[in-house]
């Protein structure tokens, strides 16, 4: 035994960090594969027809997404009312007031746990809280089910980058008299401005990608809504309507609808790398 | 350096009253109570709104809980059409769906973890972490399009026929269309590996250096120093990691509805179509036949809710706690 221990230890070793390295090997291919069909698929349609027109019947060749594009843009514009505002002055509270209080314990641990709630399940709730009682489907519920989803994640982002401005910051703008409201939204959150707007961007392309809280809010719709009170088409629905369906040209026309929201959410990513680089740069 | 800061005791409430007490009366208020209460009734709206979701989901599933009781979970017969309801082959799919994605993305994401805390050359670190955060931010129908077209036919063409060659009955056989609980499970372990990968690398990161290094002054090779140091003392961190992951595949809804084939049957074979809660919320939802079936559907929500909200609470109390006690060694 004493003999080939530590032959059999090394190989072991050997053996566990080829395995480390084989998993990113492995993670890789599903990343590179979505990648590459997304690309080579949605290239077909990838045209002017498709970001000018509305939907047509099967066989007419001139379909687009048009309205789903629309759709979405105004689905995050509502969530954005609903959920930066919450998100960053929760985010502040817990940063500036709350800190290692009962309170804003209890706000962290919920805000963790919601952002663990199935995004159907907020459908659901939106639904009922709006769809219900208004009795139609509107991009007013889709907007609002998905601002709550934008909630806890901008309070996390909001709270951890406003605890990394310095306290030296916040003492100058106190000592020169500024009052703590003031110094806080003028001067704390103001340093910490580029990473909270980074954290807004990433759920904002987060939430543009969803599509289980739309599809009994917002629904869909084949033509323009002339209203955020109406049935309200989305680049994600749409997609789904389409993979579901039995027609080639509508199977392409999802392709493109994934690039286009790829594009979009590798955009905001590659963006989001680059600056918080940049700025880890700066401080350290 | 950044920690540091974050560790500095607060500021608030230290400040000289002779700051607080130049400017204006109405500054003066400002500062002392509005901004602070305004701040805080947002910070309670999260609660408010956690509590709002429960209560929600309670009333539109009521009706459903009051016809069918405890039966309701029991039940095998989905039949809209008769009211007859039973939510079984739901859960079924669900469960055996994410159980298979976890049995494939935990060892997979503890890999790449391990690989980024323990092993990456410093220049390999930030492309890897970028993969797994696109991992992590391609939108589940998009996922769902992949599976449909790409992975489906790949899992009929290539994959199951050799598990019903070698494996067979009762798991792997007959009928096979590539839509099924192992296209479902695969597609949903590419989804999770993000969440297991950020979860325990944050554990890792916090286990003190001086593990490692009684490990390595011990002998150890750097497999044995993993082991030992890192896994061995953060098993409840990476419990907690599997945990989230697993509540994420449970409420996965857009990718799982397109290729689990949306049949309601609790079946052992492993690439026979099934069903899921979620797919079956996402399919039925909007074309309901009556009230009940609303609630029936909405019971199966907050079924789900129930089962993320205890795992989320657990998992976070894990992390939390695995953390802390890191913490402390360090200090």
């Amino acid at each position: 035994m004493n003999f080939d221990t530590s032959s059999r230890r090394y190989a072991v070793d050997q053996m566990m960090v080829g395995l480390c390295w084989a998993a990113v090997a492995l993670a890789a291919i599903p990343l590179v594969a979505v990648l590459y069909y997304v690309t080579s698929q949605g290239i077909h349609r990838f045209d002017l027809n498709f970001f000018t027109h509305v939907p047509a019947p099967v066989g007419v060749a001139s379909g687009g997404m048009a309205n789903s594009l629309v759709g979405t843009i105004e689905l995050v514009l509502i969530a954005s009312v609903v959920g930066i505002p919450v998100g960053i002055l929760a985010g502040i509270y817990l940063a500036e007031f709350g800190k290692a209080g009962k309170f804003a314990w209890a706000v962290r641990f919920t805000a963790d746990v919601l952002s663990g709630v199935p995004s159907i399940v907020t459908g659901i709730a939106a639904y009922t809280l709006i769809v219900r009682p208004m009795h139609h489907f509107s991009a007013w519920a889709g907007g609002v089910a998905l601002g709550t989803m934008m909630i806890p994640m901008i309070t996390r982002t909001t709270e951890e980058l406003v605890k990394l401005v310095p306290r030296s910051v916040r003492e100058s703008a106190l000592a020169l008299g500024i009052p703590e409201w003031k110094t806080i939204l003028s001067v704390v959150v103001t340093t910490a401005r580029n990473g909270i707007l980074m954290g807004v961007l990433l759920s904002l392309s987060r939430i543009a990608g969803e599509t289980a809280p739309l599809l009994f809010t917002a629904f869909n719709n084949n033509f323009w809504s002339a209203s955020p009170n109406q049935p309200t088409a989305s680049l994600t629905v749409q997609i789904f309507t389409y993979a579901i369906s039995p027609f080639d040209d509508w199977h392409d026309q999802a392709w493109t609808g994934a690039l286009t929201l790829l594009l979009l959410v590798v955009g905001v990513n590659l963006l989001a790398r680059i600056f918080v680089k940049r700025t880890g740069r700066a401080v350290g | 350096m950044e920690t540091k800061t974050t560790d500095l005791p607060a500021t608030s409430g230290e400040i000289p009253s002779s700051v607080r007490e130049t400017g204006s009366r109405l500054s003066r208020f400002l500062s002392a109570r509005l901004f602070r209460t305004i701040t805080l009734v947002f910070a309670s709206s999260l609660l408010l709104w956690a509590g709002a979701v429960a209560c929600l989901l309670f009333v539109a599933s009521k009706p459903a809980f009051a016809k069918f009781g405890w039966g309701f979970v029991k039940g095998t017969d989905w039949d809209p059409v008769n009211g007859v309801f039973g939510a079984l082959p739901f859960i079924w799919g669900t469960c055996i769906s994410s159980a298979i994605a976890l049995l494939i993305a935990t060892p997979l994401g503890l890999g790449l973890a391990l690989f980024l805390t323990e092993l990456a050359p410093q220049k390999a670190r930030s492309p890897v972490s970028f993969m797994v955060d696109m991992l992590n931010a391609i939108p589940s129908v998009v996922y769902g399009l992949w599976g449909v077209f790409v992975l489906a036919p790949l899992m009929r063409v290539n994959v199951d026929p050799l598990l019903i060659k070698f494996l067979g009955t009762p798991f792997f056989g007959p009928p096979d269309t590539g839509l099924s609980l192992l296209t479902a499970g695969v597609i949903l372990a590419i989804m999770v590996v993000p969440t297991i990968v950020s979860i325990s690398r944050e554990v890792f990161e916090a286990v003190p250096d001086i593990f490692r290094e009684s490990a390595k002054a011990l002998g150890a090779t750097r497999w044995e120093t993993m082991r030992l140091a890192v896994l061995g003392s953060s098993k409840n961190g990476i419990l907690g990691a599997i945990m989230l992951a697993l509540g994420r595949a449970l409420g996965e809804t857009m990718a799982v509805t397109m290729v689990i084939g949306n049949n309601p049957q609790i079946s052992a074979n492993l690439i026979a179509p099934a069903h899921s809660m979620a797919s079956v919320i996402a399919n039925e939802f909007t074309e309901a036949v009556s009230d009940i079936h609303l609630a029936a559907l909405s019971e199966i929500g907050l079924l789900l809710m129930v089962l993320t909200l205890i795992l989320n609470v657990l998992a976070h109390l894990l992390v939390w706690a695995t953390t802390r006690k890191f913490k402390a060694v360090r200090a």
